[in-house]
């Protein structure tokens, strides 16, 4: 959710003041998103728990001098990047996040090619060949049963900056801007992030529902140029 | 251009490109003029109306997947913190 800004003038006089039940439910809103962001740049769950924790005391040190200029979610991210790129870089990892964005952000097919028919098909170029259809979801939703673990192994393969940018963006919910202006990166790139991700996980998805049709294109073609079928398959 | 043989479909997109913009015309940074294309493709092929519809799906539905829970100890030491701040 985005807090208004004057939501967010409220919790910060609260913050200053040292109302600890303002700064516990802040802790408690953010903390989880932060940690799955700083895994983007640590090795490991406790690493990215300490950058964390780091973030935290950073931003009740500095809550003084928060301007305003962006949301106060946006300065806490801020915080949390640079914090776990230090770390990063002490745990000898310290490829910045643009950088690893940029990696990422590589021109891999987002359905594996040989799903369409080649490019110099006389009729029906690039088209399906093997198409998608309608998944058999629960009526829960994709969270519903084992679609639920499908998906989050999905997630939890993915390439970090990619994984970084769905959980923003689709599990917690935040808005392409917020997300492009906490990770430092383009809008542009964000957006191929989470296209590539959310490829992934709808391959995922269809593989485990096996949810393809293959297109008889003889019949597609006879029906285009307007032929009868050479032979009736209606005859046996 | 109009002397252009109704029959060709230069200005298709092929489903192939579709799986490619199919984000970007989500989040309404598709130009006009490829929306329309995406548009006049997608009325006449049921793969990529599909294709299009589970993207869609994924992007509305993954709300509070994971309820990691940020561990209490480290909360309650950074609530410590805070006091202690505070109290100085």
């Amino acid at each position: 959710m985005r807090r208004s800004a004057e939501g967010d003038q409220g919790l910060i006089a609260a913050l200053a003041d040292g109302d600890e039940q303002a700064f516990a439910s802040l802790v408690d809103r953010h903390s989880s998103a932060m940690v799955r962001v700083a895994m983007a740049y640590v090795p490991s769950r406790a690493a990215a728990e300490e950058v964390v924790q780091e973030t935290w005391i950073a931003v009740m040190r500095g809550i003084d001098r928060f301007e305003g200029r962006a949301s106060l979610r946006t300065w806490v991210f801020r915080i949390l990047v640079n914090v776990a790129m230090r770390a990063g870089a002490r745990e000898r990892r310290s490829i910045p996040f643009s950088a690893l964005a940029q990696a990422e952000a590589t021109s891999e097919p987002s359905v594996d090619p040989d799903r369409f028919l080649p490019e110099d098909h006389a009729l029906f170029p690039g088209h399906w060949a093997i198409m998608p259809t309608r998944w058999p979801t629960p009526e829960e939703g994709l969270l519903a049963g084992e679609t639920r673990d499908v998906v989050t192994a999905a997630i939890a393969e993915l390439p970090a900056a990619q994984r970084t940018v769905i959980a923003l963006r689709d599990v917690e919910g935040w808005s392409s801007e917020e997300v492009a202006k906490a990770l430092e990166i383009s809008a542009g790139n964000q957006r191929i992030l989470l296209h590539r991700a959310r490829s992934r996980v709808r391959n995922a998805i269809e593989a485990y529902y096996g949810a393809v049709e293959e297109i008889d294109y003889d019949a597609v073609t006879a029906e285009f140029v307007g032929d009868t079928p050479k032979e009736e398959t209606d005859s046996e | 251009m109009s002397d252009e043989p109704a029959h060709t479909h230069a200005e298709d997109m092929a489903c192939i490109q579709v799986v490619e913009v199919v984000t970007d015309y989500l989040e309404g940074a598709l130009p006009a003029h490829e929306a329309r294309r995406l548009e006049r493709h997608l009325a006449t092929c049921p793969g990529c109306t599909e294709y299009l519809e589970q993207l869609r799906t994924i992007a509305g539905s993954l709300r509070g997947l994971t309820e990691e829970s940020f561990p209490a100890e480290l909360r309650d030491d950074l609530l410590a913190d805070f006091r202690s701040l505070r109290d100085l």
